[in-house]
């Protein structure tokens, strides 16, 4: 289900904000036992169901955007009144005293706001089991994970309890779970949209993102939540880069050498055979080079990290979250942040901490974000020659959950999301692949990688390849 | 990465961490440090980045203030413990 074919029941009262209402409380009571999207799902829904089904009948097609639509959020985004974990002990019994510009901003459009969805603790994983509170399981195949940080926010939609959802997309969080559950997956460009109200994790990579089933649900949603904020410094103005334009016709490149990494054959092969069907849309898709993307996880290991270990020093048991008590000040401290984080966060915290220690600093931070800068030279190089950069979203459909124990195999399953973070693009991830496991087909999501500023263009080629060619 | 420089990062970082999870970390931050130290086989210039990238200082007037006390229950009641309008923490100076 979309937003726009939601939107059409309601305004012609065929269907109401209350019957979608029941039926995602019916989803959540029949499934969540099981997949666990949820951290909480609020009880005033049902009243805002009501007086949204009362609004459609006076204002029709006048009524609010998004009135109405069964929404869900990743629990590290705060919603004034409402927990807000991270996923995390050290935050269990957090109440946000503020709304996130983004959920202010949205609800001005008065969705439904379902609950809130599970995480990687911190937005740290890719899996969703790294959550202090269990993990989230695949609606698609429920052995196996939902991908992550944004595990929950892509199981919510994917299992029918929301038509979209908000995640937040640092190294691959939204693009990487909404290519593990089918789902359209975006991250803006750096900057276009505010962090100001999301739980920091990597300051210069975080991005809120959209999981949605179409493309122009994920437009629509994104029109509703970006733009410049004055409690954000880092928002960017509408002639921060040059315009981008929209085509009718697309020249795609394809970072043929970056794609030997680790792929698994059957999805290389269903790539392979999407480039076919682009051609025949009339669209070019040429080989490209961009040799330092390979390096991309290398220096995101190094960067977040050390952003990491700064973001967090925050929580140290005094003004807000979780306090362990001690004999000593000191000793609050280092119990608190013991009992309160988890072993993912521990070792990001204290790889953080390494890299950024002296003798230490030029060798990785100074060196991973001279590679950034290298790395946004090269692409916007390549970007004079074609429109779009084209990767698969993740090298293998959802692993199973358990799989990947050590801590460097799940990290290497975000080689091709982390790019477009360290360089500040846009880019979304499109469910076009399929591949099949012990007889299950498994989405696999195709990412497309535009210039800065060049959101509204993912859009248009978008709608063109995905939206418009299904029946 | 022996279990020692784990230890002093843990301090550092403020985390008490248990002997088991000291060797734990040594070996998994030294798999990690060497998947990553790979970037030291990119050579070459910082590119001029002006052009590619858009940032620069924002600033803002010292003025316009909300009124006073307009968010301090909230704040204070996130606080694991208050004594009235204060956030209330052990000592700082002295034995620690």
């Amino acid at each position: 289900m979309t937003i726009t074919e939601l939107r059409k029941k309601f305004i012609d009262g065929s269907y109401t904000p209350l019957d979608a209402y029941n039926d995602a409380k019916k989803v959540i009571d029949e499934k969540d036992g099981d997949i666990h999207a949820f951290v909480d799902v609020f009880d005033d829904a049902k009243a805002q169901a009501e007086d949204a089904t009362k609004e459609y009948a006076e204002k029709g097609e006048n009524a609010p955007a998004l009135l109405g639509v069964p929404f869900a959020i990743k629990n590290n985004i705060l919603i004034k009144g409402k927990r807000a974990t991270a996923s995390s002990k050290i935050l269990e019994n957090y109440v946000a005293p503020y709304d996130a510009t983004v959920i202010e901003r949205l609800k001005a459009e008065k969705p439904l706001l379902i609950g809130t969805t599970n995480l990687d603790e911190f937005a740290m994983g890719g899996s969703t089991e790294n959550s202090a509170f269990g993990p989230t399981k695949n609606p698609v195949d429920e052995s196996r994970v939902p991908g992550g940080s944004s595990g929950g926010s892509a199981a919510s939609v994917a299992m029918g309890a929301s038509v979209a959802a908000l995640g937040t997309d640092t190294g691959g969080s939204v693009r990487q779970p909404a290519s593990f559950c089918g789902l359209v997956g975006y991250k803006p460009t750096y900057g276009a949209v505010s962090r100001h109200g999301l739980i920091a994790m990597g300051s210069s990579l975080d991005q809120a993102g959209i999981f949605t089933n179409s493309v122009a649900d994920c437009e629509l949603i994104y029109s509703i939540i970006a733009g410049k904020d004055k409690m954000d410094a880092t928002t960017i103005n509408p002639d921060t880069y040059p315009a981008v334009e929209n085509k009718e016709i697309y020249t795609i490149g394809v970072p043929r050498d970056f794609l030997s990494v680790g792929m698994d054959e059957d999805v290389l092969e269903a790539f392979d055979a999407e480039i076919e069907r682009l051609t025949s849309l009339g669209h070019t898709v040429v080989d490209v080079s961009l040799p330092l993307m390979k390096q991309g996880l290398a220096a995101y290991y190094i960067v977040m990290p050390a952003e990491v270990s700064s973001n967090l020093a925050r929580y140290d048991g005094m003004r807000y979250g979780l306090r362990v008590e001690g004999d000593t000040l000191l000793e609050d401290y280092m119990k608190t942040r013991a009992e309160g984080f988890g072993a993912e966060v521990k070792r990001r915290i204290l790889l953080g901490t390494y890299v950024l220690s002296a003798g230490y600093y030029d060798a990785y931070y100074g060196k991973a974000e001279m590679v950034r800068d290298m790395m946004r030279a090269e692409i916007n190089e390549v970007f004079k020659d074609v429109d779009i950069i084209m990767t698969p979203t993740s090298p293998t459909p959802a692993f199973k959950i358990g799989e990947k124990e050590d801590p460097l195999s799940m990290y290497l399953a975000d080689i091709f999301t982390v790019p477009a973070n360290l360089m500040g693009v846009p880019a979304i991830s499109i469910p076009e692949l399929t591949v099949e496991r012990e007889g299950i087909i498994l989405p696999v999501g195709v990412q497309y990688i535009a210039p800065h500023a060049g959101d509204a263009r993912l859009f248009d080629f978008g709608k063109k390849i995905f939206d418009d060619t299904r029946a | 990465m022996e279990k020692q420089d784990v230890e002093h990062l843990a301090k550092l970082s403020r985390i008490a961490i248990t002997d088991g999870e000291a060797t734990a970390l040594a070996g998994e931050i030294t798999t990690i440090l060497g998947y990553v130290s790979d970037i030291n086989s990119i050579t070459g210039e910082r590119p001029e980045v002006k052009e590619v990238g858009a940032l620069n200082n924002v600033m803002r007037d010292d003025g316009d203030p909300h009124e006073p006390g307009l968010y301090t229950e909230d704040l204070l009641n996130a606080a694991p413990e208050r004594d009235g309008q204060y956030v209330k923490v052990k000592k700082i100076l002295g034995d620690n």
